[in-house]
């Protein structure tokens, strides 16, 4: 008999018969869709868990990405939006890097998914021009740059918006720990900066 | 090994992992109450991210409804375990995994090394993970040649400091900065001599001590915060990025994970992520939550090994009572708020699983006569149930698990001729008149025997009125 | 309104004035009070240290004590909560649906005292008077499991001659919890250390509760430390009067460690 037999059998067992009823869930908070996004609440929450957030329009990211990066070497997903990127950079694009060489650069900049602002979060889903998930992982700074078309409410509205069959990862302020003494200290293994671009 | 009955709910096998504690909480929680430094950590830690978890739940208006939602998720998916399992295994399969069974410890952690084997790897990274710690798995890579690098800040600090962990979130939490300080200069090799006890500098020691581990380390073994029957789906919610690493850079991952924690649609994470964070860390969102369904070509591992875990589960769900004990989302409120955790500390409960929701987990999961004295180890305040965010009764298990715990027989006795007592009115009120007597044990009852001298030990007793109640009723 | 008091053993047995002034009280307020003398114990203390089978006759008694009467009052917030949340279960447990389903109809019934008071009787001021600095524990299962909230808090903010101090950390378990205290001891002496540091600090004379239980766990480490602070039930408080504050009841209240 294999383990799986057991477990199964055994759960059944001991759920015995008849079966517990099926429970209904109260879905009666807020659903997706309560409420339009605040592009100001966003600003605020990103800003306190201690993330850099730019406000532009659209023409304006390039000199942000400058100011933040000039200078330096940025990996760059293969589906970036060629004119975010300034000339002073030194672009690395991401052919498959070994991890040293991603590793070795001074930043990334991708674009985002979705962003959540009652919680100041960003979501990356591994499209082109976000890129593969170690990209935004190894440099030390990671320059995100969000729509505020991508920009919504509160976490039920972003689960609506990305599909499961890719790799989510959810970014809420730069990496941080709370095990000293259960204080949040920001810096350990991810990136220990977080640049927030907001294009209106 | 208990594979023999088919149907039989069992308990988590002695001799393997971390579930019983050697000695009883009072006797554990004795020791510990009288270390200072010890209850001053444990008393700003848990102030602390009381402070913080109240803060940002106050900013929900719709808290209590997504408690209630959680509840009724948890309460469904155990009325639905098996099919779910299934149909969980059929969706990672689907996506490119690999699903596992293991029965308990012992074959969860044979089938990890032997995976660990198989890829040629004798060196595992480790993201902190409750499943893990429960099996005793690094004891077992140990055993078996391979070693295991637990990337956790707090985990790290547990395992350079050769410690054991206190806390589900923190297992750290019994250190603090100018201890942490003192372990990393004593067991990180190529740490700056210079090392501050600022937390931020000792995070950076943690940062560069495993970077070239995380760039270099081909497996590894992660748990999981939730896993979606519906879609496959498994998400792993943290802080730090070692997490991100883990789940990221090696060829090999793999994910050992307690059945209890599949959850049945993608849109049931909505209630979960809001929850989680603002109840564990206090935080509205953690830094850091992955989530991948299977293998994904050309991102992160392109082998993925699930080990769906029982080990005393099955024996939880046969309880009625006690199964929503396995409603548990691992956010360590009950712990931060509770009286006696935050005086006793985590390694009085002798099991990985510390605090109110350890009391209730533990001796479940390895029958209550391993663990007999857990059950009592709460004032029955009932913090622990307001602060749940799936609403764990927790109260009403304990209640529940002390009738299944063996009595000491005095005890036993005594209570039996009490109960019988109270329910004849003549003796009762004889009994009453006898208690007067309780002048005789000294004054203020210093002269009572064990067990009742723990009262006498720090209060007194009451001086004995002249008249019960009923007696002035009476004559009234 | 005919109400039935439902005194507690313990209240019955170690601390008849807060059952006294509960009587006391409920009749100046105009009310008749009668008393059930076949009752004996709500059995919380079987069920809550493990022995639920024991605890079955007592909770059949206690069902079968009370059923005539429309309204039970507990000075009490403990036993009330065990009445209300543990008596069915104990009986369901048992397999007798019947007893939990009588249980159930008695738990509606009946009321902690403070909540009798606001909620049934529709009174903060019950004409106290009572002229000392007084601090107030919430004790867990009032606050809990009964919800009680703020209600103590009001009748006691109506008590003229009263100076109310609130309690830093008001909502800490005491460390009592039934045989708790004698099974973890030293666990519940740390909490009590923590309860009694707080007490003080707040420089009241009286700190008051609306269960016995829970005072006679302070009250005997705030005796045993010779703090001179005193326990008193909010019962009493509330049956206090400027007569009876003149004349017995501080003279009581002087005398008692």
């Amino acid at each position: 008999m294999t383990a799986r037999e057991v477990i199964l059998g055994r759960l059944r067992a001991a759920l015995g018969e008849p079966r517990p009823a099926p429970a209904e869930v109260p879905r009666d908070y807020r659903p997706a869709g309560t409420a339009a996004a605040d592009l100001d609440l966003l600003v605020d929450r990103l800003t306190d868990y201690r993330a850099t957030v730019h406000r532009c329009a659209g023409a304006g990211v390039a000199r942000i990405v400058d100011a933040v990066l000039g200078g330096r070497q940025v990996v760059v997903p293969p589906g970036l939006p060629g004119h975010w990127l300034p000339g002073t950079v030194v672009a690395v694009p991401d052919d498959d890097l070994p991890p040293e060489r991603i590793a070795a650069a001074d930043g990334v900049v991708t674009a985002a998914a979705v962003a959540v602002a009652e919680t100041g979060t960003i979501l990356l889903d591994g499209a082109p021009d976000q890129g593969r998930r170690i990209i935004t992982l190894l440099p030390d700074v990671h320059l995100c740059v969000v729509r505020a078309d991508q920009v919504v409410a509160a976490v039920p509205d972003a689960l609506a918006r990305v599909t499961p069959h890719r790799p989510l990862t959810w970014i809420s302020g730069p990496s941080a720990t709370s095990d000293i003494e259960l204080n949040r200290v920001e810096g350990v293994h991810g990136p220990r900066n977080l640049h927030v671009i907001i294009v209106d | 090994m208990t594979r023999t009955f088919l149907g039989m709910p069992a308990t988590a096998p002695r001799g393997v992992g971390h579930l019983r504690g050697e000695e009883p909480f009072p006797a554990a929680a004795r020791r510990a109450l009288v270390d200072a430094q010890l209850r001053r950590n444990l008393r700003h830690a848990t102030t602390t991210i009381r402070g913080k978890s109240g803060a940002v739940i106050g900013e929900v208006p719709d808290w209590q409804e997504l408690r209630a939602a959680a509840r009724a998720i948890k309460t469904d998916t155990m009325a639905r375990l098996p099919e779910l399992l299934e149909q969980l295994e059929a969706a990672v399969t689907a996506a490119g995994g690999t699903v596992h069974w293991a029965a308990d410890a012992v074959e969860a952690n044979r089938i990890v090394t032997d995976l660990v084997g198989a890829a040629g790897a004798d060196r595992v990274m480790k993201v902190k993970s409750m499943a893990t710690q429960e099996i005793g798995l690094n004891e077992a890579l140990e055993a078996a040649g391979i070693e295991p690098v637990e990337t956790d800040l707090a985990e790290l600090i547990v395992q350079l400091g050769d410690d054991r962990p206190s806390h589900i979130l923190v297992p750290a939490i019994h250190r603090n900065r100018a201890e942490i300080r003192e372990i990393f200069l004593r067991a990180m090799p190529g740490v700056d001599p210079t090392l501050t006890d600022e937390p931020a500098v000792l995070a950076a020691a943690a940062r560069r001590h495993l970077r070239e581990t995380f760039l270099s380390t081909r497996v590894a073994v992660s748990g999981a915060n939730f896993a979606v029957a519906e879609t496959g789906t498994l998400a792993v919610v943290e802080s730090e990025g070692n997490g991100r690493m883990c789940l990221t850079l090696p060829e090999t991952l793999i994910t050992v994970m307690g059945i209890e924690k599949v959850v049945p649609t993608w849109r049931d994470l909505e209630v979960f992520l809001q929850l989680l964070p603002r109840a564990s860390t206090g935080e509205r969102m953690n830094p850091y939550t992955s989530m991948w369904t299977g293998v994904t070509p050309g991102d992160g591992p392109q082998a993925f090994h699930l080990v769906l875990l029982d080990n005393g589960r099955s024996a939880v769900l046969a309880d009625e009572v006690g199964r929503q004990a396995l409603h548990c989302i691992r956010c360590s409120a009950c712990l931060n708020v509770c009286p006696v955790y935050e005086r006793a500390g985590g390694h009085a409960y002798g099991s990985v699983y510390p605090g109110p929701i350890g009391a209730v987990l533990s001796p479940q999961l390895t029958g209550v006569a391993d663990n007999a004295s857990l059950p009592y180890a709460s004032s029955l305040c009932g913090a622990c149930y307001d602060a749940c965010p799936v609403m764990i009764d927790i109260p009403s298990i304990l209640v529940h698990l002390r009738g299944q715990a063996p009595h000491p027989r005095a005890e036993a006795t005594a209570m039996a001729a009490a109960a019988y007592t109270m329910d004849h009115p003549a003796l009762y009120a004889a009994a009453q008149r006898a208690a007067r007597l309780s002048r005789l044990a000294g004054p203020r009852g210093r002269g009572l025997p064990p067990p009742l001298s723990g009262w006498t030990a720090s209060r007194d007793l009451p001086e004995p009125p002249p008249q019960t109640f009923r007696e002035w009723w009476a004559q009234r | 309104m005919r109400i039935a008091l439902f005194v507690t053993c313990l209240a019955d047995t170690l601390f008849p004035e807060a059952a006294k002034a509960t009587v006391g009280l409920l009749e100046r307020l105009g009310h008749e009070v009668v008393f059930p003398e076949d009752q004996t114990c709500c059995g919380q203390m079987h069920v809550n240290t493990g022995y639920p089978d024991e605890a079955l006759r007592l909770v059949r008694r206690h069902v079968r004590v009370f059923a005539p009467y429309d309204v039970v009052v507990a000075p009490s917030g403990s036993c009330v909560g065990s009445v209300r949340h543990q008596h069915a279960a104990v009986a369901r447990r048992a397999g007798d649906e019947r007893l939990a389903a009588q249980a159930e109809d008695a738990g509606r019934r009946t009321y902690e005292l403070s909540e009798f008071l606001v909620d049934v009787l529709g009174v903060t001021d019950v004409g106290a008077y009572y002229p000392h600095r007084v601090t107030y524990h919430p004790t867990c299962h009032s606050l809990r499991m009964l919800r009680v909230g703020e209600r103590p808090l009001r009748l006691l903010r109506a008590v003229r001659g009263l100076e109310l101090v609130e309690l830093p950390q008001a909502e800490q378990c005491c460390g009592f919890g039934g045989t708790f205290a004698v099974k973890n001891a030293d666990t519940s002496t740390a909490m009590l250390a923590d309860k009694m540091r707080n007490v003080l600090a707040t420089r009241a004379d009286v700190c008051t509760a609306g269960d016995a239980s829970c005072l006679m766990h302070i009250g005997g480490g705030l005796s045993r430390l010779r703090t001179g602070v005193r326990t008193v039930h909010l019962a009493e408080i509330l049956a206090s009067t400027e007569r009876s504050e003149t004349v017995g009841e501080r003279q009581r209240l002087g005398v008692r460690p």
